[in-house]
């Protein structure tokens, strides 16, 4: 790929000028922090996006994909971070769509079945034919996305942040599988922002930078604080980002809670433990088993079936979400755009979600809107958000203020407790820190922090204890004074425990 | 008395009443299976029947039915246009289309036949065949009626068509994960394009039975709320041919009861009576409340590419 | 881990939009495009009376004449403004809880019902104090009727268009049972389906010789005062366009989507039932088996129209006003079915409903005239 140039709509430009060039039968790695321009990269290569300007060739012959059937009719696939898989459908039934073969006029599913139980046997993906697809597991989703490619005859596979929903084990596995594939003459492109997985598992890597190409090197040959340099165009410091702290006395005592999931199935199981004061206490955990339902009970989001949420002796399991937030508890929810803003409102009605009933904000049956703006203004300005003024929407927000939006009405609120999830997904580096130091400040103030996290990094440098979440139920904890032990965090996080 | 109500007659006329909710019904589930949501499919029965009429005026019964399906299948497409292209809020496309299937027939009605308003005059039915002297099925339906026989031969063949074909399997997954059958080369935009006229079509024919089979005229407003029936029937159907079929016999054969109850003198006003499918529908609904409707997930949001 | 899906719904917005500068400047735009609408629908009826055979100039004219050119014509138009703009706000105030409430039909009937029972039922009065009565006891029948479908909308997840049609249905079989022969409030001394006339304490005061125009317009709009402010400066209006533009996040914040919900239809269907109510006490004075216009339908119209915003509802329900009255007259001297106001009616909805992918072609269309694109985001300027 030379030259490729990619705006989209508002003045963002998300490639520009970018060049790639891939080998056949090696893996390249596509390296860049958030927005930098990669999955824009790959969406041309497959055909989803149309580039502004720039040229494509494969095996040096020009092509143009103008949508992804003719990118499939070429040899290359693609794998999305979020699956493309229709959960009511069976495997099978995913793997073949768009592909079918026909038996006039009727699908053939028994040829299609040998088809992929051939492919499944000669690359050791195993899964289950005639599961839906929103009954089986994260990993095995994954290997149905990769037997989508190669039932396709795929030649180049692109892999959009695949290791983001694995345990370290299944990365392993998903390593193998690569390595498998490469040896069967296939090309794959890896798009990540982690360096392990680089330094892992690549042979080259092309390193992006705000749209642009930085450089590419052979993986053998350079650093991870080299590539970090390119990445980010300065050296940032992975390190303990919290000091340990002394425990304080518990604020949130959550004794035997279960709780099932919107399907009817046990989400939560049996869970126990309690949150102290000045502590940052993280949830480890592959995306899918809990974490969410757990964070939804926690604040009152999702009834329990049995088990007791207490604060201060407070008892909340199965009072209404007003009284979550009475009790002290304050909520960043884990997807801002869905559950955290209210993208067609304006900052300072954004502001005043969970504000509304004080009486500073209300004169006499209604709401004194001077005395909200002046508010809104205020902490806006406390939390460097940066707006054009507090009538614009807050959907027009950038992906990093709008969380601080949040943080911030969150944090007006002078909880206890504060339960973050996923705080820092989709941010870039410099938001991502300030979030980080934000808690930090609030558990030097003695709040007691619950943080989900599906960045085992991110949690080992800033939690005092790390509890682990496998199929909604602990695993184990482990506390930072004993030192983080990523191999044994990774185990209880794949299951470890058991068998 | 309730000899009366219960026999041999109110087979047959449960399956004539609910012909025309099952083909909106079975429009119904076309098009959301695909993800577009189709509330006028009220207005395009009104217009195909009111079509039909004036086919069969100019030409004769059958190229009423041509009419009748045409006029489906550009309303179809009109809801198409706005709903897939401009991407515009598809339950107020469909409204629009239900206010103008109410409202052009009023205006048309007298420029076409001078003199007459709200009722067209008398036109041509389609013909049935008489089927007394076949055995079993003479006695209960003495009329072989092709709308009524085509509908229910519909059913399994949409059954078919959307769980055993290609076409089918496709046409699902648009109205699951529209973006993941982007993904996989299916063109989304065209597909839905397909149901949606397909849909309209399906609601022409209802239509049309409507108004050259059923009954031989077009009048003001003649579907009372037959598209909407069908919508619940699809709902409570969980947007299954055989479910829709179902669930719209059910509401035929309330229809029909009430019919036959009345001429047999069941001392219920009239007009409470009238009431009675409606109350049975809101019931239907309710009963199936509940969080595993099977509803297509991706059903009423139009699929912006990027 | 990188997630742009989040990302790539907002546009980077690089203007300054400064604060009363931008809210004028907002409505204007919202005047504009809904004039455009009106315009372009105007030309769509041209173009039918057109190829129909009438002439267009004629019959709009005619319409206007029958509308604003005479005293009656104007106290009409007044008239038909008043339910027009009840069912108006009741449907953008159902609306900005994103329900489509099309059951207003069946609201007004019931309302309607209450009103003329309570009006002929209840003796010696004082004329202030009955009218109230039953106006109070339309918005309830209204509200009643209003509060199944969002109850199963809010618990069951029940689309409330399917349920509120069937309860239209319902309503008007209800109302024609009521007057039928044999039927419960039918005056024994008319031949014609109708209820016994309301006592003169409940009849709304006319105050405009010669005309029907009473004082119903006033109580209209202050109602539409009323939801204004409800909606944009109380705190149970702003927390039920919380649950309106995004339930889930007001029910992260503990707001109930599901009370809101029921509050929304309880109010818009109140506010139907007082129209019913309205027409009754004002012009009709009886129950009549068919007594109503269409309003229901209308007010989609009105309310798409007016951008759901209460007072421009009242602008748009006098466009409204002036179609349906004129229609009378339009329909006498040129032959032209009343029913063309229906087909406007859906064509400005459609228009409207082409509103938001419009405005959005057009600020592309803005932004690729104006621009140089700008690089970077403005994310790494922050902390």
């Amino acid at each position: 790929m030379r030259g490729i140039t990619k705006t989209f709509s508002q003045q963002t430009i998300a490639n520009d000028s970018v060049d790639l060039e891939v080998g056949s039968g090696e893996i390249h790695c596509l390296l860049g922090e958030n927005g930098a321009g990669k999955s824009t990269l790959m969406n041309i290569l497959y055909g989803l996006y149309t580039p502004d300007s720039g040229t494509i060739h494969i095996d040096g012959k020009p092509v143009s994909f103008p949508s992804p059937s003719h990118a499939i009719a070429h040899g290359i696939s693609m794998v999305h971070q979020h699956f493309m898989l229709i959960p009511v459908f069976t495997v099978l039934e995913n793997i073949i769509l768009g592909k079918e073969p026909v038996k006039q006029p009727l699908l053939d599913r028994r040829t299609a079945k040998k088809e992929i139980e051939e492919l499944s046997q000669r690359f050791g993906l195993d899964v289950d034919l005639s599961a839906l697809v929103q009954d089986i597991s994260v990993a095995m989703q994954q290997r149905v996305e990769i037997l989508k490619m190669l039932y396709r005859k795929a030649r180049i596979m692109i892999f959009d942040e695949p290791t983001a929903v694995l345990t370290p084990q299944e990365v392993s596995d998903l390593y193998e599988t690569m390595n498998t594939l490469k040896e069967s003459g296939n090309t794959i492109i890896f798009i990540t922002h982690k360096l392990k997985e680089v330094m892992d598992i690549s042979d080259k890597v092309t390193i992006l930078r705000h749209g642009k190409t930085v450089a590419t090197v052979n993986t053998k040959d350079t650093t991870p604080t080299e590539l970090t340099r390119m990445m980010v165009g300065r050296d940032v410091l992975f390190s303990d980002q919290s000091p340990v702290s002394v425990e304080g006395p518990p604020v949130l005592d959550v004794a035997h809670v279960t709780a099932k999931d919107s399907l009817g199935r046990t989400a939560v199981n049996n869970v126990s433990f309690s949150l102290h004061e000045g502590e940052i206490l993280g949830i480890a955990g592959v995306d899918g088993n809990g974490q969410n339902e757990l964070v939804e009970a926690l604040t009152g989001l999702r009834s329990v079936e049995e088990g007791s949420i207490a604060t201060h002796g407070v008892e909340l399991a199965h009072r209404p979400t007003k009284e979550f937030f009475a009790a002290g508890i304050a909520h960043v929810p884990a997807d801002r755009l869905k559950r955290g803003i209210i993208s067609d409102f304006n900052l300072c009605e954004n502001l005043l979600l969970g504000h509304q009933y004080q009486r500073r904000f209300n004169k006499r049956c209604l709401l004194d809107n001077a005395a909200i703006t002046a508010w809104a203004k205020e902490i806006l300005g406390q939390f460097n958000v940066r707006y054009a003024c507090t009538t614009m929407k807050a959907g027009n927000l950038s992906g990093g203020n709008q969380q601080k939006l949040v943080v911030a009405r969150e944090i007006q609120r002078n909880p206890t407790i504060l339960i973050a999830a996923q705080p820092t997904r989709g941010l870039d580096i410099g938001a991502t820190q300030f979030m980080r130091t934000s808690l930090v400040e609030l558990k030097s103030q003695g709040k007691a922090i619950l943080l989900v996290s599906l960045d085992l990094q991110e949690l080992m440098s800033m939690s005092d204890r790390i509890l682990v979440l496998f199929e909604g139920a602990i695993q184990g904890e482990f506390r930072k004074i004993d030192g983080y032990d990523e191999t044994a965090i990774g185990f209880l996080m794949a299951g470890g425990n058991h068998d | 008395m309730l000899h009366k109500i219960f026999n041999i007659v109110i087979v047959a006329s449960t399956l004539r009443i609910a012909t025309p909710i099952l083909l909106a019904s079975l429009g119904g589930i076309m098009a959301e299976r695909s993800g577009v949501n189709n509330i006028g499919l009220e207005g395009m029965m009104l217009l195909g029947a009111f079509a039909a009429v004036i086919g069969s005026s100019l030409g004769g019964p059958w190229l009423g039915l041509l009419f009748g399906l045409l006029a489906g299948l550009c309303t179809g497409l009109l809801h198409g246009f706005i709903s897939i292209t401009i991407k515009a809020n598809q339950i107020i496309s469909g409204t629009a289309i239900n206010i103008l299937a109410v409202g052009l027939p009023n205006i048309l009605i007298p420029v076409i036949w001078p003199g007459h308003y709200a009722i067209t005059p008398v036109v041509k039915q389609l013909p049935t065949i008489a089927l007394s002297s076949v055995p079993i099925i003479g006695s209960l339906f003495k009329q072989f009626n092709i709308i009524i026989a085509l509908t229910v031969l519909l059913v399994p063949f949409l059954h078919t068509v959307l769980y055993y074909t290609r076409f089918g399997l496709r046409l699902r997954s648009l109205g699951e994960h529209p973006r993941a059958a982007d993904t996989v080369g299916i063109p989304v935009q065209r597909f839905r394009y397909v149901a949606v006229a397909l849909s309209g079509t399906l609601a022409g024919l209802a239509g049309t039975y409507l108004s050259i089979s059923y009954q031989a005229q077009f009048s003001i407003a003649m579907t009372a709320g037959r598209g909407f029936i069908g919508l619940a029937a699809m709902i409570f159907g969980r947007w299954k041919p055989f479910g829709a079929f179902f669930a719209c016999i059910l509401f035929g054969f309330a229809e029909a009861f009430q019919a036959a109850a009345q001429s047999a003198g069941v001392p219920i006003p009239p007009d409470l009576f009238l009431a009675f499918p409606y109350v049975l529908t809101l019931i239907a609904l309710v009963s199936i409340a509940g969080r595993h409707t099977g509803s297509p997930a991706a059903a009423g949001k139009p699929y912006i590419p990027e | 881990m990188t997630d742009r899906s989040l990302d790539k719904k907002r546009p980077t917005l690089d203007s300054h939009q400064g604060g009363r500068r931008s809210r004028l400047g907002a409505i204007m735009g919202s005047t504009a495009t809904s004039s455009v609408i009106v315009i372009l629908a105007f030309l769509l009826g041209f173009f039918i009376l057109g190829i129909t055979g009438f002439n267009p100039i004629q019959a709009f004219s005619a319409m206007f004449r029958g509308a604003l050119g005479s005293k009656r014509g104007i106290a009409e138009t007044l008239l038909s403004m008043t339910p027009l703009i009840l069912s108006g706000l009741g449907f953008a105030l159902a609306y900005h809880c994103k329900l489509f409430n099309i059951g207003l039909e069946g609201q007004i009937a019931v309302g309607a019902i209450a009103a003329s029972w309570l009006g002929y039922s209840i003796e010696g009065l004082p004329c202030v104090v009955h009218v109230t009565i039953c106006l109070v006891g339309a918005c309830l029948a209204g509200a009643v009727w209003g509060f199944f479908p969002g109850f199963l909308k809010a618990r069951y997840n029940i689309h409330e268009v399917i349920s509120v049609i069937m309860l239209n249905h319902i309503a008007f079989k209800v109302a024609a049972y009521m007057v039928s022969v044999g039927g419960p409030m039918k005056d024994p001394t008319d031949l014609m389906p109708a209820s016994p006339y309301i006592l003169t304490t409940a009849k709304l005061p006319r105050i405009w010789a010669g005309t029907r125009f009473n004082v119903s317009i006033f109580i209209a709009l202050a109602m539409a005062f009323v939801v204004w402010v409800f909606l944009y400066k109380s705190r149970p209006g702003y927390m039920m366009r919380a649950v309106g533009s995004n339930p889930d996040a007001a029910q992260t914040v503990g707001i109930s989507a599901t009370s809101f919900t029921i509050l929304a239809m309880v109010l818009s269907s109140a506010l139907g039932g007082l129209a019913g109510g309205i027409e009754i006490l004002g012009i009709h004075h009886r129950l009549l088996a068919q007594f109503s216009p269409g309003y229901g339908f209308d007010a989609i119209a009105v309310a798409l129209l007016g951008q759901l915003n209460p007072i421009a509802v009242v602008a748009s329900s006098f466009l409204y006003g002036v179609l349906r009255s004129g229609a009378v007259l339009m329909q006498v001297t040129t032959g032209v079915s009343k029913d063309m106001v229906s087909v406007l009616t859906a064509t400005i909805i459609f228009f409207t409903s082409m509103k938001e992918p419009f405005a959005r072609w057009m600020k592309h269309l803005f932004s690729a005239i104006k621009g140089h694109p700008m690089i970077g985001r403005s994310d790494s300027h922050v902390a």
